[in-house]
């Protein structure tokens, strides 16, 4: 089997799985299918959707980043902080200004890893650090709430454009740029190669460095923009925003059949993984299990991901060696 | 970038002394940092020099440290624990569940112990025997043994351990040397034993360097893998132990966040990231380092969260350094 149609096969039984899902909810609680309430349960993975892919394309290139939440952090933080400081200023401003800020912290673990040759773990380890602190310094440990932030401010995402709201029209809109990027671009074609074989994408002309640093980039600028809308939705900033959050992306990524090993993912594979999470979050509460043991659910739901994910990768490359072993030992 | 270098290549015509390249050693940078901070904080502050002060501080690491020596060996060996402080936390909630039914001391700790072996088996038995990438797995075992405790416990709390137990974690063997840090620092020489004089320490550092190749000279690659998951899972135990015993309470969001301090003591022990190279004495002076830092900064009333910003710095520093001087050798001796 050629590895695309094991990739498409995936996707499948991932859509699948949240079809089932949402079925056997609705078998007992009925009111779940209904549109409006699907609109909210993807408006309300909106976020986690965008930073999967952010991640993914991190994941691509055999990095990881473990900065993405306390960057949408500190973006959100910087947000609401101009924003109560100067009423004024128009969103759609405010919202550059914190992807322009996502993609600089994004570009400073990006520079880390490319002119350092440094490992990424270590370096989003210590820059998520970092960022939460910087949180705490800029705000002096204080909270910015729902009354000092405009009401234009708060409302933009909630607001409804033919039929969806606004949040979900920007998450549909990032979702296709992710498509276009991965499927038309030489740069998407460049975080396949770098993951697939970092050596074999020097001598065809990839600086992987570069390319790991655009990762970097896209995503911290991914995680800029979700943080005006983390902020805007829950009308509240603190230090601890997402806290936690960077592992369900991973998470919806892993869900979504991105390959920790790199090179291997696909813009409709981790935005179905977010998806499938997100069905889980929200069904929950429906079906009356009690909030306590979201954590324990979807912790169970990585892991059986996980396997599942490595019994349809191991079919391509663990079988040399058992073969060496078999011959051996005959 | 795939230019091969050309520079000759000589012999030397006697080795370094062992005295001179420990000099030049990553223990010999640390505990000069070391020496450093501890020389800063008797400057701040007049409280940092006395013996009891000195005694608190090491509670701050004792129990992260006791999980980060057999991190290290996990992390030498290639893979990852993410899963650590969320151990901590099932462990302390069996703990605190079986407290309801009046059970004594001794059955305590064994459940302690139990528990941390039984979730350091389930990701051994994952990572080794299914062959997953552990970092995923101990994401996922980390919602999963931290999810369980939150089921549960929801928004309450076990409390009223019995005294004698406290003494675990509050307890002092000898005058201001209390019995953590002796047990930290009997597993610290038991740890460096086990990676540095026997075989199976051999073996995790070739099963870091290459996995096929270790696996083709006869080592049983998975078997020691589950044996490293296993040990952790028990290091997480004892913490778990010693922190339910400090605190004399148990709730669902203990230990939270520790994993990452724990990789990070770890990294800046010396261990690679990527596996393959790292040594106990590292860890041990960097958990010190680590615990000086945080608790010298206590004692001038900075917050923890802006001490994690010095330790996030510290880390990516001392990870940098090496590699900016290296580049920068490179450059002048290319020059010449």
């Amino acid at each position: 089997m050629k590895p695309g149609t094991l990739l498409r096969h995936r996707e499948l039984i991932l859509v699948f799985a949240i079809v089932v899902l949402v079925a056997l909810i609705a078998l007992r609680f009925p009111a779940f299918i209904l549109p409006r309430n699907l609109i909210r349960v993807f408006d309300d993975t909106a976020i986690l959707a965008m930073l999967a892919l952010g991640q993914m394309l991190v994941i691509l290139t055999r990095c990881i980043d473990l900065s993405m939440a306390a960057n949408l952090a500190l973006c959100g933080m910087v947000v609401a902080m101009l924003n109560a400081a100067f009423p004024d200023i128009p969103i759609p401003l405010l919202i550059v200004a914190g992807m322009g800020l996502g993609a600089a912290l994004g570009a400073a673990n990006g520079l880390l890893v490319w002119k350092l040759d440094m490992p990424s773990i270590v370096v989003t380890l210590g820059t998520m650090t970092i960022f939460r602190g910087a949180i705490f310094l800029l705000a002096g440990g204080q909270w910015i709430n729902a009354h000092q932030m405009s009401d234009s401010f708060k409302a933009l995402p909630r607001n409804v454009f033919l039929e969806l709201p606004v949040s979900t029209w920007i998450t549909v809109a990032v979702i296709g740029l992710f498509a276009l990027l991965m499927g038309r671009t030489p740069l998407g074609r460049a975080f396949y190669a770098v993951g697939v074989n970092p050596t074999a994408s020097v001598y065809t002309g990839i600086d992987v460095g570069r390319t790991r640093f655009f990762a970097f980039t896209i995503a911290g600028m991914v995680s800029g923009l979700a943080g005006y809308l983390w902020v805007a939705r829950y009308a509240v900033a603190y230090v601890d925003i997402a806290g936690g959050f960077e592992l369900s992306i991973i998470a919806a990524c892993v869900i979504g059949g991105v390959s920790i090993a790199g090179g291997i993912g696909t813009v409709a594979g981790a935005v179905l993984g977010a998806l499938f999470l997100g069905v889980v979050n929200n069904a929950l509460p429906v079906i009356n299990v009690s909030p306590f043991a979201q954590m324990a659910i979807s912790g169970a739901v990585i892991v059986i991901a996980v396997i599942f994910n490595a019994r349809n990768e191991r079919k391509r490359g663990r079988i040399i060696l058992k073969k060496a072993e078999a011959e051996a030992r005959a | 970038m795939n230019e091969v270098p050309q520079t000759p290549r000589t012999i030397p015509d006697r080795l370094e002394s062992p005295f001179r390249s420990a000099l030049k050693s990553w223990e010999a940078l640390l505990i000069v940092v070391a020496v450093a901070i501890f020389i800063a904080n008797s400057f701040a502050s007049p409280y940092f020099l006395n013996p009891w002060s000195l005694s608190d501080a090491t509670f701050n690491f004792t129990e992260k440290a006791i999980i980060a020596l057999a991190m290290a060996m996990v992390i030498i060996s290639g893979e990852i624990d993410l899963s650590v402080a969320s151990i901590i936390a099932l462990a302390s909630t069996a703990m605190g569940f079986a407290l309801q039914f009046g059970v004594d001391t001794p059955t305590l700790v064994a459940i302690g112990l139990f528990v941390g072996l039984a979730c350091g088996a389930f990701n051994g038995a994952l990572v080794a025997g299914f062959g997953l990438p552990s970092i995923v797995v101990t994401i996922g075992t980390m919602s999963l043994f931290r999810g369980i405790s939150y089921l549960v416990l929801g928004d309450q709390a076990f409390r009223g351990y019995p005294s004698d137990f406290a003494w675990f974690g509050q307890g002092y063997v000898w005058w201001v040397i209390s019995f953590e840090l002796v047990l930290f620092l009997v597993l610290a020489g038991l740890f460096y034993v086990l990676l540095h004089r026997t075989n199976f320490g051999r073996t995790v550092f070739a099963i870091g360097n290459n996995p096929v190749a270790a696996q083709f000279s006869g080592i049983r690659v998975a078997r020691i893998k589950f044996m490293l998951f296993l040990l952790t899972g028990l290091m997480s135990g004892i913490a778990a132990i010693l922190l339910t015993a400090r605190l004399g309470s148990t709730r669902p969001s203990i230990a939270s966040g520790w994993e990452l301090e724990i990789v990070t003591m770890v990294v800046l022990g010396g261990v690679a990231i990527l596996g393959g190279s790292g040594s106990i004495a590292g860890v041990v002076i960097a958990a010190f380092i680590m615990g000086l830092v945080t608790f010298g900064l206590g004692l001038l009333n900075v917050p923890g969260i802006v001490m994690s910003i010095f330790i996030g710095l510290m880390l990516i520093t001392v990870i940098a350094l090496p590699i900016v001087a290296g580049k920068l050798r490179q450059q002048t001796s290319g020059a010449k």
